[in-house]
């Protein structure tokens, strides 16, 4: 299973600087949506995967019984989705208004202007 | 608990802004108030450090290493000090600055928000927690950055945003292969950890990985890119407030984690950081020779000086931090006067480029000789902060013997002198083309004061250096002595 999780988490990691260095704004944006995925999952399996053992203590005891997953690391996972989801909220509007005010998609065309 | 006001009392005056929202006058007041608040903070919990050491706060009431905690060692009290002053002399720089457009946007509230991520990246002693606060401080200033949604502006904030996110992408990265190393976030308790770890290899990626990252938030040679790309087209007080703090952060970041973590392999990782200071060191400066927008001479100037405090780290001795932690406070006052300045000179010509505009010294000679002195400071010549600075990073170079740094530090010094010079030549000392238009009659007092202020603080500096390097080398012993921020940490304070 961690075998599988650590081949796909490479693949996103190589998709998306793939996409990052495509000249389309949007390609570029996709490419941060998978590279916040990739690290995301990358933290998922470098906590240790332990398989259908949910960190539950049962009533009436203090801890949960036998090995149980690391409910750090799904704590972690879970901030930086919420931190993720809003960063790239914020990059689609940007890329967005950007293409109003620009009316291009390719990155070649942000020449600096200077007043 | 004083530790956690410095946080605590921008995120109040952001949420009453917020409150206020339909009231410019009560925004305008909290920002003065807030900041102000904060500078006062910033005092109170360094005398505290400087009486107690490390000062730190079980968040929660839960212990290290399960709670997170908030530890304040010197260098990062004096951090959270110049952030309040910066914060503070940035909320005064706008009140005439900004134009009620921004204003109405919601600029207060962010500028709050940005200081209470500063702050917070300074104070906090665990590792995802520090990349929580890179997060709210990027989102905060992806808003200042882009606010107003001009041409220029777009085209600066797609770089910054993009670069910035794939750093705190790899900053998630290495904090995942950290934690599945060692299984701890808390900073103190990774120190401990980290040096029982038998993992030589994997432990260097990680090191390597946080270099990448907090290298692009320092911007760093060879990704410093966003820096010169963005910093120039946002409003000035946004653009002083980057640059006095946003770029400190990174190198705070690097200062704590190579100092406490990654002391396994010095060799290499400081052997990474000396040739990347050399080379940050020359590019910055170059950069800043050819450029012909005022901006963006001080944004490759900026880059320049950033080589000097990765200097002050790559050396990695008492001399060379007491120099480095020295150098950031005067940094941090020069560079946001600079870029006042420069706000004040596009105020009264009505132009960034320098080749457009003139004759300042004739009509304003006081602004000239406060940009004569903070560029002469910056480029470290004497009685000002900067020739302290530069002084002691020398010196540090010369007692480890490292010649080529020596040499870098020092024709870095010289072309920085001959970058300013040429500024103060095209912008003060020629005559004043005839199409030069100013928007504003005057100087506002309120821009001139703060100008005025954070001048006699270099030059106060360069006077008086002897309390400033004494708290230098006090938090350069402190960043050695890791042991000490350890058993503050794990040991804890209620």
């Amino acid at each position: 299973m961690a075998g599988w999780l650590a081949i796909s988490v490479g693949a996103l990691y190589g998709c998306a600087f793939y996409m990052l260095m495509r000249r389309s704004m949007t390609k570029m944006v996709i490419g941060l949506i998978l590279l916040s995925n990739a690290a995301n999952l990358l933290i998922f399996v470098a906590g240790g995967l332990t398989e259908a053992a949910p960190a539950i203590v049962p009533p009436g005891a203090y801890a949960p019984e036998g090995l149980v997953a690391d409910p750090l690391a799904q704590a972690l996972i879970l901030t930086a989705i919420v931190i993720g989801f809003g960063v790239l909220a914020f990059a689609v509007v940007l890329i967005h208004r950007a293409h109003e005010v620009l009316g291009e998609d390719d990155l070649d065309m942000l020449k600096d202007e200077i007043e | 608990m004083i530790a956690v006001l410095p946080i605590v009392l921008p995120m109040i005056a952001g949420a009453l802004s917020l409150v206020f929202w339909r009231s410019r006058r009560s925004q305008r007041l909290l920002a003065v108030l807030g900041t102000a608040a904060m500078a006062a903070a910033g005092v109170a919990l360094l005398a505290q450090v400087q009486a107690e050491g490390v000062v730190t706060v079980a968040a929660g009431g839960w212990p290290a290493p399960y709670g997170i905690v908030l530890a304040a060692d010197l260098l990062g009290a004096v951090l959270v000090l110049m952030t309040g002053i910066t914060g503070f002399a940035v909320a005064l720089y706008s009140l005439p600055t900004v134009g009620r457009g921004l204003e109405n946007a919601g600029y207060y509230p962010l500028m709050h928000l940005l200081l209470a991520g500063v702050a917070g990246a300074f104070l906090t002693g665990d590792i995802f927690n520090l990349y929580v606060w890179f997060e709210v401080l990027l989102l905060a200033s992806f808003a200042l950055l882009a606010m107003g949604g001009e041409r220029a502006q777009m085209a600066g904030a797609i770089k910054y945003v993009v670069l910035n996110l794939v750093s705190s992408a790899l900053f998630l990265t290495a904090i995942g292969l950290l934690y599945g190393l060692t299984g701890t976030l808390n900073m103190a308790d990774l120190a401990v950890k980290l040096a029982a770890v038998d993992a030589p290899d994997r432990v260097t990626v990680i090191a390597t990985l946080f270099m990448v990252a907090f290298g692009i938030k320092a911007a760093a040679f060879p990704l410093f890119f966003w820096l010169p790309a963005s910093y120039h087209t946002a409003p000035v007080a946004v653009s002083a407030l980057f640059a006095g703090l946003l770029t400190k952060v990174g190198v705070y970041a690097l200062y704590r984690s190579l100092t406490l973590l990654f002391t396994q392999d010095p060799a290499f990782t400081f052997g990474i950081m000396q040739g990347v200071a050399a080379a940050t060191l020359i590019v910055g400066v170059c950069g800043a020779i050819v450029q012909t927008e005022f901006r963006r001479v001080l944004a490759f100037a900026h880059i320049g000086q950033i080589g000097y405090l990765f200097l002050g780290l790559a050396l990695y001795t008492q001399t060379s931090l007491t120099g480095g932690v020295f150098y950031l406070v005067h940094h941090i006052l020069v560079m946001s006067n600079l870029f006042f300045i420069a706000g004040i000179v596009y105020g009264l010509t009505g132009s960034h480029r320098i080749d457009r505009i003139g004759g300042l010294w004739k009509s304003h000679p006081a602004l000239g000789l406060a940009f004569l002195v903070s560029a002469l400071s910056l480029a470290g010549v004497p009685p000002f902060s900067g020739f302290w600075a530069k002084f002691i990073l020398i010196k540090a170079a010369v007692l480890s013997e490292a010649w080529g740094l020596v040499a870098a530090a020092i024709v870095a010094g010289v072309l920085t002198l001959y970058a300013v010079m040429r500024l103060w030549n095209e912008v003060f000392w020629k005559a004043a083309p005839d199409t030069q238009r100013g928007r504003m009659p005057a100087i506002p007092p309120v821009m001139g004061v703060v100008v005025l202020a954070l001048t006699l603080g270099t030059v106060g500096i360069g006077l008086v250096a002897q309390p400033l390097w004494a708290l230098a080398d006090a938090a350069a012993l402190q960043l050695l002595d890791s042991d000490g921020y350890i058993s503050a940490v794990m040991e804890g304070a209620p």
